[in-house]
This record gives C-alpha cells, sequence and structure tokens, in this order.
C-alpha cells in the first residue's frame, strides 16, 4: 500500500496519456448523450463550473472551511493521541487494561457518534470539530502505542543504565523510536478527518464543500457538483500524498 | 497485535465504566433527552429487538455491506488482475487510479444520490467504490510479487493468461486478497452506516438517527454499541479466519492499515 508516484520520465508521460485518455472517454461518453446531462456532464462543463466557482463562486471559500475543519480536528486529533498513545504505549499494564476497549473504539465507524454528539451538543461547528477529532484519533493513538511498545529490549536497558525519567525515555528513546508509526497512523487519520469534516458540514449545514455537493445535488447541478467532488479528491491527493513523502523522508532518515 | 497478555483485565475497564455510568444517573437521578445509564440501554436493546426492527435494520445494513463489497471485489480483483499481467497498461493507468482513490467516497453520496435516489443501489455504489481500492491495490501487488520461476513454468505448461491466473496466481495470492477482504468489510461498514446516517432510509445508520429524533437516547446508544459490536466482532471474526485458513503457510500479513 505505499506506493505513490515515482517519477522516472517515460512512465510519467504514459501516465498522463493515461490520464489524458480517462478524460477523452469521459468527454466522449457525456456528448455522445449514453449517459444523461443530468448525470454525467462533460469534463468542459466541470472544468467551467470549477472556474466560474472559483473566481465568481463561493468555492475558495467552501474550501477553505473545509480543508481547515479537517486539519484543526486532525491536528487536535494527532496531538491527543501521541500523548495517550505513548503513555499507554510505555506501560504493559495499562496496555493490558486498555487494548480490547481500544479496539473496541477503533472498530466503532467514527459517522455512529455523530448523532450522539448531535443529542449532546446540538448542530454546532464545536460538534463537527468533536466528532473529526474522535473518529480520527484512533488510527494515530494505536500507531502510537504499537511504536511504543515495539522499543527494543536493549534501549530500554541503556535506558535503565542511564537512569532515564519516565519523561526522559519517552522523549529521548520512545519517540524517536516511534515516529515512523505515528506518521503512518497521522496518514490514516487526515483520511478520516476529511470524510468526516464532509459528513459534518452534510449533516450540521456547516459551511464547506460536503454542504456545497450536496446542495447542487439536490438542484441537478451536475457540472458544480462534480467540480466539488474533484476539488474534494485533490484535497485528498494532495494530503496523503504529502504525508507519505514525510514518511519516506523519515524513513530515509532512519537508515 | 503484538504483546497482549491481559485476559480477564482488559474486562475491567469497560466494566467500570458502565458501573460509573450507571451509579452516576442513580446519584444526580438525570433524566434527560441525550443520554440513557447502561439498565436504559439494555432496555433499548430488548424493544428494538421485541418489535423486530433491531433484526430487520442490521440485516439491510448487512445485506449492503455484503453488496457493496462483492462489488468492490469483483472489479478490483478483476483490474488489479488486469494491471498485473500487463505491465504497460499499468503504467498508462497509474496516475489515473492515483487521482481516483483518494476521492473520498462520501463524496460520491449526493451523485449516487441523484442517479439511484433512495435505496440499496445508491448505498452498493458507493461502498462498492470504496472497497474497489484496497482489492484492487492488494491484487495488483500480490500478482506483481508473484516468484517469477512460476510464471516461467506456467510459460513451459503453455498456460494462457487465464489459466496462469486461476492455478498459480490466485492462490499465491489468497492470503492478501483474505487480508484485503478484512479490511474492505470494515470499510463498508463504515461507508454503508455514514450513508446511512447522512442520507439513506434505512439500515441501522438510518435507525440511529430517527432515535435521535425522537429523543429516545436509550435506543439511539443501544444502537450505537450493536454497530461498534458487529465492527469489532467482522473484525475479529475474519482475523480468525484468516488465520485458520492460512495456518500452514506461516506468517500472515495482519498489518493495521486501512
Amino acid at each position: 500500500m505505499k506506493r505513490g508516484f515515482t517519477f522516472p520520465g517515460l512512465a510519467f508521460l504514459q501516465g498522463l496519456v493515461g490520464l489524458a485518455v480517462f478524460v477523452g472517454v469521459w468527454h466522449l461518453i457525456a456528448v455522445s448523450g449514453a449517459v444523461p446531462r443530468a448525470f454525467l456532464p462533460s469534463p468542459e462543463a466541470t472544468w467551467n463550473a470549477f472556474v466560474r466557482g472559483v473566481t465568481v463562486g463561493d468555492m475558495r471559500e467552501q474550501l477553505l472551511g473545509t480543508v481547515l475543519r479537517m486539519i484543526n480536528g486532525w491536528l487536535l486529533a494527532s496531538l491527543v493521541g501521541i500523548a495517550l498513545g505513548a503513555a499507554i504505549g510505555i506501560s504493559q499494564t495499562l496496555r493490558n487494561y486498555l487494548r480490547p476497549t481500544l479496539a473496541f473504539a477503533r472498530a466503532l465507524p467514527a459517522s455512529a457518534v455523530v448523532p450522539v454528539a448531535i443529542a449532546l451538543v446540538g448542530l454546532t461547528p464545536g460538534m463537527v470539530l468533536g466528532v473529526i477529532v474522535f473518529g480520527s484519533i484512533w488510527p494515530t493513538l494505536l500507531a502510537t502505542v504499537q511504536g511504543f511498545a515495539m522499543v527494543d529490549p536493549r534501549l530500554v536497558e541503556v535506558s535503565r543504565a542511564l537512569h532515564l525519567s519516565r519523561f526522559g525515555f519517552i522523549w529521548k528513546i520512545g519517540l524517536p523510536n516511534a515516529v515512523p508509526d505515528i506518521i503512518t497512523g497521522m496518514r490514516l487519520s487526515l483520511t478520516v478527518a476529511l470524510i468526516l469534516a464532509i459528513v459534518g458540514e452534510m449533516l450540521a449545514g456547516q459551511e464547506g464543500l460536503g454542504k456545497a455537493i450536496l446542495l447542487a445535488a439536490r438542484m441537478f447541478r451536475a457540472p458544480d457538483l462534480y467540480a466539488g467532488i474533484v476539488l474534494l479528491g485533490l484535497v485528498g491527493l494532495v494530503s496523503s500524498y504529502g504525508l507519505l513523502l514525510v514518511e519516506r523522508r523519515v524513513a530515509r532518515w532512519r537508515r | 497485535m503484538s504483546g497482549w497478555r491481559g485476559g480477564w483485565r482488559g474486562l475491567i475497564v469497560p466494566a467500570v465504566l458502565l458501573l460509573l455510568g450507571e451509579a452516576a444517573f442513580r446519584v444526580f437521578g438525570y433524566v434527560g433527552d441525550t443520554l440513557a445509564p447502561p439498565s436504559a440501554i439494555f432496555r433499548g436493546f430488548a424493544e428494538a429487538i421485541g418489535d423486530g426492527t433491531m433484526v430487520a435494520t442490521t440485516l439491510q445494513t448487512f445485506a449492503t455491506v455484503l453488496g457493496g463489497t462483492v462489488l468492490g471485489a469483483v472489479f478490483g480483483v478483476v483490474v488489479g488482475c488486469a494491471l498485473g499481467f500487463w505491465n504497460l497498461l499499468y503504467r498508462f493507468a497509474y496516475i489515473t487510479i492515483e487521482c481516483l482513490r483518494p476521492i473520498p467516497s462520501v463524496a460520491l453520496l449526493p451523485l449516487s444520490l441523484m442517479i439511484f435516489g433512495f435505496g440499496y443501489k445508491m448505498e452498493i455504489a458507493i461502498v462498492g467504490f470504496a472497497t474497489a481500492w484496497p482489492f484492487l491495490i492488494l491484487t495488483y501487488s500480490a500478482i506483481s510479487q508473484v516468484e517469477p520461476r512460476l510464471l516461467e513454468v506456467a510459460k513451459v505448461f503453455g498456460f494462457g493468461p487465464f489459466q496462469t491466473a486461476w492455478k498459480l496466481v490466485l492462490p499465491a495470492a489468497a492470503p492478501r486478497l483474505m487480508t484485503a477482504l478484512r479490511l474492505c468489510i470494515g470499510i463498508a461498514l463504515v461507508v454503508a452506516v455514514t450513508t446511512e446516517i447522512v442520507s439513506n432510509p434505512q439500515g441501522l445508520g438510518h435507525e440511529l438517527m430517527i432515535a435521535q429524533e425522537t429523543l429516545r437516547p436509550h435506543r439511539m446508544l443501544a444502537y450505537l454499541v450493536l454497530v461498534g459490536v458487529i465492527g469489532w466482532g467482522l473484525n475479529n471474526l475474519l482475523l480468525a479466519l484468516q488465520s485458520w485458513m492460512f495456518r500452514h503457510r506461516g506468517e500472515i500479513d495482519t498489518e493495521v492499515a486501512a
């Protein structure tokens, strides 16, 4: 699963040609009328809707709203997840007591807590943020636990010999050791955060791309809908690819 | 899951949380329409099982999870095989795939709703989209890592691509496909419940939403617990199945991903 782009000239060009063919086929299907225009607008119509949305429409604000919501929730979840994960990871006792509870919380579909959050807090921006944090914390938390639990026993002995304090152990040995796991977890968390940001916007009517595409679909404005979907795909692509680059850099630096 | 020697200890935390919840309601006598004590949640279970809705909605969600996963598996395995066998096809397709894959599945919800309306079809389409990618990628990577000598053997025997796929590649890729299946069932459940909560009026997610809107927190929390138990149970069931199926092969890829 850890594949992404590689840039050896020819292969990249071939890939671009493939993408052009994909868009071309999309165009042909759309103009042939095999699929109703209301369901499949042409790539040009989508592009025009995108340009219109970004220049005169509020697509920029919507994009910003979604991205900020996603990043705020994700950063908060990462901070709490790493702190809790470190605390649980260094202690075999805590792990013994908490693992089944954590496994259960992780398996719970995060969107299922949305109704509970609505009942508790109401349809507010805080509720959406809370759901994003709750949902996206698990991959980072569990990866951190894993990273701290897998510290080489010899390093543990070294830290004992050096009389490192618990905090010193976390900071100087545990954390550097767990960084690759943590970043992998954070990458998965970011994907979850994006999904929950969209869900939150759709349900709580918060301003963002999620709400925008829902409205576009209700009014059968297919080009706007497609422009929104493409933009959300780009957000997903850029965020996961960015973290993949960080992940690779860290992996190289460790060797 | 490394180094868990917990046994009974793992049960203490949930038990204490339940008792604390119950005690808090008993002591403070809180009667609200947002939360309910564990005893009321048990009542919620009894109620929802008694009037038949719990079984019916669970079956609806299961049907969607199953249908969507089958759709995703067929698409992912077929395309993954094609990309694995014809390297040139892979080189032309990989950028397109990398562009389509990160589209968040919920972003397709309005589109699917517009095309199919409410019901199974729109939900299965979204679940299928979400589950196709892990199948595609794990199939592709399994094929591209098949021992090259096995493929030479296939050539010597004069196997066509279909026979090679069936007799050599699929058995070799089976452990990874099983991993894909386990990941995808989990993803499918998440996507199905999300779709039901956001719009589709059927299944567990919708029932959760209804319970919240009609101010029946005991019922809402009963459904929340049920959804969690199903997610957790399916994952463990498939893990057990996986280690049983490949018990003779040793090393299994149980990496926590998705």
